[in-house]
């Protein structure tokens, strides 16, 4: 009953947040100075003022603004984004759900490779502080936080791509022989193509979660309750994974919330060097062209599954916290 | 503006300001930090001076060489000397951090103070406003304003601090929340200061310290910014340097040239890693309980 009550309160709170980010999407691609119709007719030279203003009405941009949003956002609704600028005029959602099953792999697979090493490592840290373990990881940490992704791919790319010849540098699959490999086989063909962007994606969120799992950990064990379970006589393991990480993970599912719109941003960088047919490789391309519907469509749709990351979020952070679906809330 | 004499440094105040100044260069760390910005900033001020060749120079005769002693870190595609196009892509990094920054911390502060000074709903709509900009992955939202702009330097900035400034407008509403119930904010309003007397002279000096470490860290994250949109070829457009858009060239040559890819990355890691090493010295300098 009180997780039911929890999470229709926090859909509900979605709602409003749902309206800012459409109308913000709109705002920014309406009020940004060079309107789309123009720059793509700039370009062409044939474009005469009548042809112009019908292109204008064919878009719809001669309404008002009001009437350009409320059409825009009941479109929306039904998944009708329009139609992208580019020659094939394909609809812009079609072009978004054939790419973003893709993007969402591996961003879970991202997600999961930082919390299987991120944890343990973050834990370790902070169990044995300052000893030399803490202390490289604290450097490589920092290392971590100040490389810029795009180029440590660029570095595993010519090490392992180039220099080793060990894995592949591009694409989802090979493309020569694909068609005829078993099944098996395909897996680990496209297991061999993930390992390099799935690393490089998830190597941000990596220094951040161990770094934050081990001062949530230092934190938990400075507690009471932990010096009483030490004095039960319990195995220092049991103390650490029973009692310490359960509370430490708490705050830690609120970050995980919150570096969901870091992960997913970070795909526009991976997936243009990888080559991988993804969403951010969709959205630098209508950068390129700038093919404003597939640019607005792109852009509300990342926020929305953000959203709906921090929803899971929120539902995993109640799961495992009884005082928040209870709704008996401590001070912040 | 009589608030601000407490700011000037005469007599014990200016020996409290070298007190302070040495006392957080003795933390090693905050030091190398303090020597690398440093670095950075003296490299993109004598850049013609430090730069051995014209970095737009084109060269046909030696394209693409690797690190030799005419060219020390190499030339690129067009024969143009990389270590040149380092030293004066310093110039944009430095840039970039102090512009964007500068912005995303002006409104963040801007923001963050009224919504915790006045609370209520203006409180609520603001704290709205940044949960709606937390949703959009920044470079979806950089990018898709870029779109629309011509790609220089200036918008770029600008773009970066329009959208970088939640953390701090957060940062800066709960150190408002807890400062204005103090007695010396509450002195100050029986006393009769108006709203602006009391945020300007009474709450924001005791907030600086905190804002200035968030903008210390988040120069880091600008940097990192503009060198992946350059990167991506919609930031700091060639042939003007930016260590972005050299790894771009970089990337195009990986198998047959090096040195494009590793030197600039390196360039930009050291830089950032002395931002966050600075910040974090200055975090710990003010609020020793926050350490580890």
């Amino acid at each position: 009953m009180g997780l039911f009550l929890f999470l229709l309160k926090r859909i509900m709170g979605l709602v409003p947040t749902f309206f800012g980010i459409t109308l913000i999407s709109f705002l920014v691609m309406h009020l940004a100075p060079g309107e789309p119709m123009s720059l793509q007719a700039n370009f062409n030279p044939k474009m005469t003022p009548e042809m112009r203003q019908r292109l204008r009405a064919q878009y719809g941009l001669d309404k008002p603004l009001y009437v350009q949003y409320a059409k825009w956002l009941k479109g929306l609704v039904h998944l009708d984004l329009g139609r992208s600028f580019s020659p094939d005029r394909r609809k812009v959602w079609d072009k978004i759900k054939e790419r973003l099953p893709v993007t969402i792999l591996i961003n879970v697979l991202s997600m999961a490779l930082i919390l299987v090493i991120s944890i343990p490592l973050g834990v370790k840290a902070a169990v044995r502080q300052n000893s030399l373990f803490d202390q490289v990881t604290t450097v490589l940490v920092f290392l971590a936080y100040a490389a810029p992704a795009f180029w440590l791919a660029l570095l595993l790319m010519l090490f392992f791509g180039i220099e080793l010849n060990l894995l592949p540098v591009s694409g989802l699959h090979s493309l020569m022989g694909y068609e005829q490999m078993g099944a098996l086989e395909k897996i680990w063909d496209w297991t061999r193509h993930l390992i390099l962007p799935v690393f490089v994606s998830a190597i941000g969120g990596l220094a951040g979660f161990s770094r934050y799992t081990r001062s949530s950990m230092l934190e938990v064990l400075r507690q009471d309750y932990i010096t009483t379970a030490r004095a039960k006589g319990l195995p220092e393991r049991a103390v650490i994974y029973r009692h310490a990480l359960r509370n430490a993970l708490l705050p830690l599912i609120t970050i995980l919330g919150l570096s969901i719109p870091g992960l997913i941003g970070g795909s526009v960088i991976f997936e243009s060097i990888f080559a991988i047919p993804g969403v951010g490789q969709l959205m630098w391309s209508a950068v390129m062209a700038r093919d404003y519907p597939v640019l607005m469509g792109n852009l509300v749709i990342v926020s929305i599954l953000t959203l709906l990351g921090n929803l899971l979020a929120d539902i995993g952070y109640a799961a495992v916290d009884p005082r928040i679906r209870t709704g008996i809330q401590s001070e912040e | 503006m009589e608030a601000y004499s407490a700011v000037q440094m005469d007599g014990p105040e200016r020996s409290r300001f070298f007190s302070t100044f040495f006392r957080l260069c003795g933390n090693p760390l905050t030091l190398s930090g303090l020597i690398i910005v440093g670095i950075l900033v003296f490299t993109a001020i004598f850049a013609p001076v430090l730069a051995p060749y014209d970095p737009q120079k084109i060269d046909t005769y030696h394209v693409l060489e690797p690190p030799c002693s005419a060219h020390l870190l190499g030339t690129d595609g067009l024969g143009r000397d990389c270590l040149s196009r380092l030293i004066y892509g310093s110039r944009i990094s430095l840039l970039v951090g102090f512009v964007a920054v500068g912005i995303a911390t002006f409104v963040g502060t801007v923001l963050g103070a009224i919504a915790g000074y006045y609370g209520k709903w203006v409180d609520s709509l603001i704290m709205r406003f940044v949960d709606i900009m937390l949703c959009f992955p920044t470079i979806f939202l950089i990018m898709a304003v870029i779109a629309f702009l011509e790609p220089s330097i200036w918008n770029i900035m600008i773009v970066i601090g329009l959208t970088g400034w939640m953390g701090v407008a957060r940062l800066v509403r709960a150190e408002f929340l807890s400062l204005k119930k103090r007695d010396f904010v509450l002195a100050a309003r029986i006393s009769g200061a108006s709203d602006l007397q009391i945020v300007f002279s009474e709450i924001l000096p005791n907030a600086i310290a905190p804002i200035l470490v968030s903008a210390t860290l988040g120069v880091g994250g600008a940097i990192l910014t503009e060198s992946a949109l350059s990167f991506l070829g919609i930031g700091v457009q060639p042939p003007t340097p930016s260590w972005g858009n050299m790894l771009t060239e970089g990337k195009d040559n990986l198998e047959i040239a090096w040195w494009l890819s590793v030197f600039p990355g390196l360039a930009i890691l050291i830089t950032v890693l002395g931002y966050n090493l600075l910040g974090e010295g200055l975090r710990d300098f003010f609020d020793p309980r926050k350490k580890g």
